[in-house]
């Protein structure tokens, strides 16, 4: 029997998984886009697991949203990386602070 | 039994996968363990009936993003050895903290199993689940109806997604002839054509 805790421990795991990326890959900023789009993932999951456990269609619908705001995410943010990396040469994200003003 | 065999399979497999996109050498490879985790996490949707967002996943997700993400990693000319220099570095405090983030979580989980937590009555506004009424015909009811301002503030989103990612990268292209829509519609007939009664059997000058 499956139940909502299996669910839940799965998108923990993702969530965890895509923190651990961001922190391991703190120079590549297309692996950290990557990390971001998998803990949005978990989240979607874990609206997904309580909607249908609880029974309320209403979580499906949020879920719908925050596809649709990681799309956009992921549009915008591979936009200024590509205008970045024409400037730069490079898209190591250390020296990013140099942009000042 | 077989709900439980299917669910083990994609979510290991999610996991994997999840694993190898931030552990993978080369970026393309992490895109396509990216895809992988998409597939299977839309299978863990399609396991308790949520087919519609699933379906949904497997359209945005791997029918754009990650196409995205492809032509972005394939576009660039990076050197990808040298931005993975600090990995090693950084792997004691990632691991610390992926620790931490996962006692925190699973104390979360059990102090919920152990009960005593007070949920509101679920289907309060009306969205209940029915049994008899398909996933995707009950998300559209529900979308239509009660949501459709969000909806359409999720397509303004979207619009200005798009507007913002074709503002940031357009680059206006130097040495080529463009259209000039003033010089076009200011353009008259007598300017344009002359009439000329021609004699037969001479040429005509231009």
């Amino acid at each position: 029997m499956i139940g909502i805790e299996h669910y839940l421990v799965v998108s923990s795991i993702l969530f965890v998984m895509g923190v651990l990326g961001i922190f391991l890959n703190r120079k590549n900023v297309i692996i950290i886009l990557m990390a971001i789009e998998l803990i949005l993932l978990a989240v979607n999951i874990n609206l997904v697991a309580f909607s249908v456990f609880l029974g309320d269609l209403t979580g499906q619908i949020f879920a719908m949203f925050v596809l649709t705001v990681a799309a956009g995410e992921a549009a915008i943010g591979l936009a200024i990386l590509v205008i970045y990396f024409r400037g730069r040469g490079t898209i190591a994200v250390d020296d990013v602070n140099r942009m000042k003003g | 039994m077989i709900q439980l065999i299917s669910f083990y399979i994609f979510a290991s497999i999610v996991i994997a996968a999840a694993a190898m996109v931030i552990f993978a050498r080369n970026p393309v490879h992490s895109v396509l363990w990216l895809i992988v985790a998409f597939f299977n996490a839309a299978g863990l949707m399609v396991l308790i009936g949520a087919e519609f967002i699933a379906m949904l996943l497997v359209i945005v997700y791997v029918g754009a993003v990650a196409v995205l993400f492809l032509f972005v990693v394939m576009m660039l000319d990076i050197d990808f050895a040298e931005l993975r220099a600090g990995f090693v570095k950084n792997v004691p405090l990632g691991i610390l903290l992926a620790v931490v983030l996962v006692a925190e979580l699973v104390l979360g989980i059990g102090a919920y199993q152990a009960g005593a937590v007070k949920l509101g009555t679920p289907g309060a506004g009306g969205a209940t689940v029915s049994a008899t009424v398909p996933n995707i015909e009950a998300i559209g009811g529900l979308l239509y109806s009660k949501y459709v301002f969000l909806f359409e503030t999720a397509g303004l989103i979207l619009l200005v997604a798009m507007v913002g990612a074709i503002v940031l990268t357009h680059r206006r292209s130097h040495g080529t002839r463009g259209q000039n829509i003033s010089s076009q519609v200011q353009r008259r007939p007598e300017d344009a054509t002359r009439n000329v009664n021609q004699p037969v059997g001479q040429g005509i000058e231009l």
